[in-house]
């Protein structure tokens, strides 16, 4: 059953028609391996140089500098890994934040236990990272920073051209995440100053499992995958053809839309967000309120929990997500959450509502209109919320 | 994920509220996630007439209150305190792995409220004796 209203863009994206026609033969007729010599490998072979190419000159890049990763989790943990194997003899010392993906923030916090020191960066109430923390937190022995660029839960676009300006003079590696940014905002290595971004087609209305890992040129990195020579040996193993040519054609088709459909979007946000608002009382707005994400909307409804909402919203035809313990699997509220300073049961209530460059008006009205009777409807279970004496 | 009867005490949940002149009162806090369930008691002859809840929690969490309050209606004290989380989890068809202690919170909160009105009884007799 397709939910009427897809909301939850952050977590994947719908592939586009017109990526998967031009994927199509890359799975069929021109099924060569990208490394034989005969004709459909060389056909391969093309494909895979033209995509490599775009991405790279979407990003700013030179083709060499890009590699491409089973996706944005495999680009993080090459990056991380890779840098920090590479550079095991010059320190050990690694610098992130606390709000980071899980394939960052997990692969720092198994670095710790092979001898890697890591500082976890506290953010502001906004979700934002202060470049002067960056610097202060600098030692003589330190080999990377890795601060992503923006947040898939709170939407906060980070100031990594900031960072990247610290950085620029010393010699630590700088990395981003870039999963949430590419294809919906610009996105520049040069601009950033950054030596490693990982980007992951699925977010981009491209095919899930294929992503890449930008690598400035000079920057040594330890492969993960050990096999043939694919990647100028940075990542073994027979490439994903179809894939890598879906994630350039994604990319292309999001850069060439990216101005109208953000701006877009940001009116929806936006409009979305002072509704619920104004609307439903004891709600607060998770992120930053203009350095955020396009599509991004993340509420913490008080006195309520995440999942009841999301099941709530679901039968209304709504798919969203929640970063509460109930949804989460280890039944701890998102990390994200609780590092904005929001304590547990505030964070419990969350709802993260993430639009698409098919998100309509009218989607947008439904929500605001449902919306508030549900919320009402679960404080009126909620044995914390007394409507009698909260003054609203 | 979840069943359809599971589901069915989520959307429609019975006897949400509470009991302005309730004989006992249970609040649970589940220690695995932060939810938290109250539930009220009416008692008659040392039999459950009327059960309420209200719950902060997951879908299971909801339901599994609802449930409970659908089972004790009516059983005396001593049967209602035999009955499980397991079981309550079982009236519902049935939870995910992850879910199963949710069911805990109802049990729980159902237990401390019967005892809350057995402490209560005993005051009251003390007092009166
Ligand atoms: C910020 C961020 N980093 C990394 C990932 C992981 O990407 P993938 O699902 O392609 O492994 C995601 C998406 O889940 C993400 O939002
Ligand atoms: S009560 Fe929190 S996960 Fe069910």
């Amino acid at each position: 059953m397709k939910p009427q209203i897809y909301l939850d863009h952050a977590a994947t994206t719908p592939m586009r028609r017109e990526v998967h026609e031009a994927m199509e033969p890359y799975l069929l007729e021109h099924y060569g391996n990208p490394s034989s010599i005969y004709e459909i490998g060389r056909q391969a072979r093309k494909a895979l140089d033209a995509s490599r190419d775009a991405v790279a000159e979407i990003l700013g890049a030179e083709a060499r500098e890009i590699v491409f990763t089973s996706g944005g989790s495999e680009a993080d943990n090459l990056a991380i890994k890779g840098a920090a194997l590479a550079q095991r003899g010059k320190g050990n010392h690694i610098i992130t934040s606390a709000i980071e993906h899980h394939a960052v923030y997990d692969t720092c916090r198994y670095l710790e236990k092979y001898g890697y020191n890591v500082t976890f960066l506290p953010v502001s109430a906004e979700g934002m990272v202060d470049p002067g923390s960056v610097a202060a937190a600098i030692r003589p022995e330190t080999i990377l920073v890795s601060i992503m660029h923006a947040n898939n839960e709170i939407g906060t676009i980070q100031p990594i051209a900031q960072i990247g300006n610290i950085l620029r003079e010393k010699s630590i590696l700088f990395h981003t995440d870039a999963v949430q940014t590419v294809g919906h905002v610009p996105v520049d290595v040069g601009e950033l100053g950054v030596d490693l971004l990982s980007l992951s087609g699925h977010k981009f209305y491209g095919p899930k499992g294929v992503g890449a890992l930008y690598i400035k040129k000079g920057t040594k990195i330890e492969p993960l995958i050990h096999g043939g020579a694919q990647e100028r040996q940075r990542r073994a193993g027979t490439e994903n053809v179809a894939g890598i040519v879906g994630l350039a054609t994604a990319l292309r088709l999001a850069v060439d839309e990216m101005e109208e459909t953000a701006a877009r979007q940001r009116d929806l946000r936006d409009r979305l967000i002072e509704d619920v608002l104004t609307t439903v009382p004891h709600t607060r707005l998770n992120g930053h309120r203009t350095q955020r994400l396009p599509g991004n909307v993340s509420f913490c409804f008080e006195y309520i929990e995440g999942e009841s909402l999301l099941l709530n919203l679901d039968m209304r035809g709504i798919a969203a997500s929640s970063g509460s313990a109930c949804t989460s699997g280890s039944l701890e509220p998102s990390h994200v959450l609780l590092a904005l300073g929001l304590p547990h049961e505030i964070a419990h209530g969350s709802l993260r509502l993430t639009l698409g460059r098919d998100t309509t008006k009218e989607d947008i009205d439904t929500v605001i209109d449902v919306l508030p009777g549900i919320v009402q409807r679960l404080r009126e279970m909620s044995p914390l919320y007394d409507a009698s004496t909260i003054i609203r | 994920m979840y069943s359809d009867k599971v589901m069915d005490h989520f959307t429609h949940p019975r006897n949400v509220g509470e009991i302005p002149e309730a004989d006992g009162v249970g609040t649970e806090g589940n220690p695995v996630c932060g939810d938290i369930m109250k539930l009220w008691i009416k008692v008659e002859d040392d039999r459950i007439v009327d059960c309420r809840f209200k719950t902060f929690g997951c879908g299971a969490a909801i339901a599994t209150s609802s449930m409970i309050t659908e089972m004790v209606i009516g059983k005396t004290l001593d049967e209602a305190k035999q009955i499980s989380h397991r079981a309550v989890a079982d009236a519902l068809d049935g939870l995910p792995p992850a879910k199963m202690h949710c069911s805990n919170l109802a049990a729980d909160a159902l237990r401390k409220a019967i005892d809350d009105y057995l402490s209560k009884k005993k005051g009251a007799k003390v007092k009166h004796g």
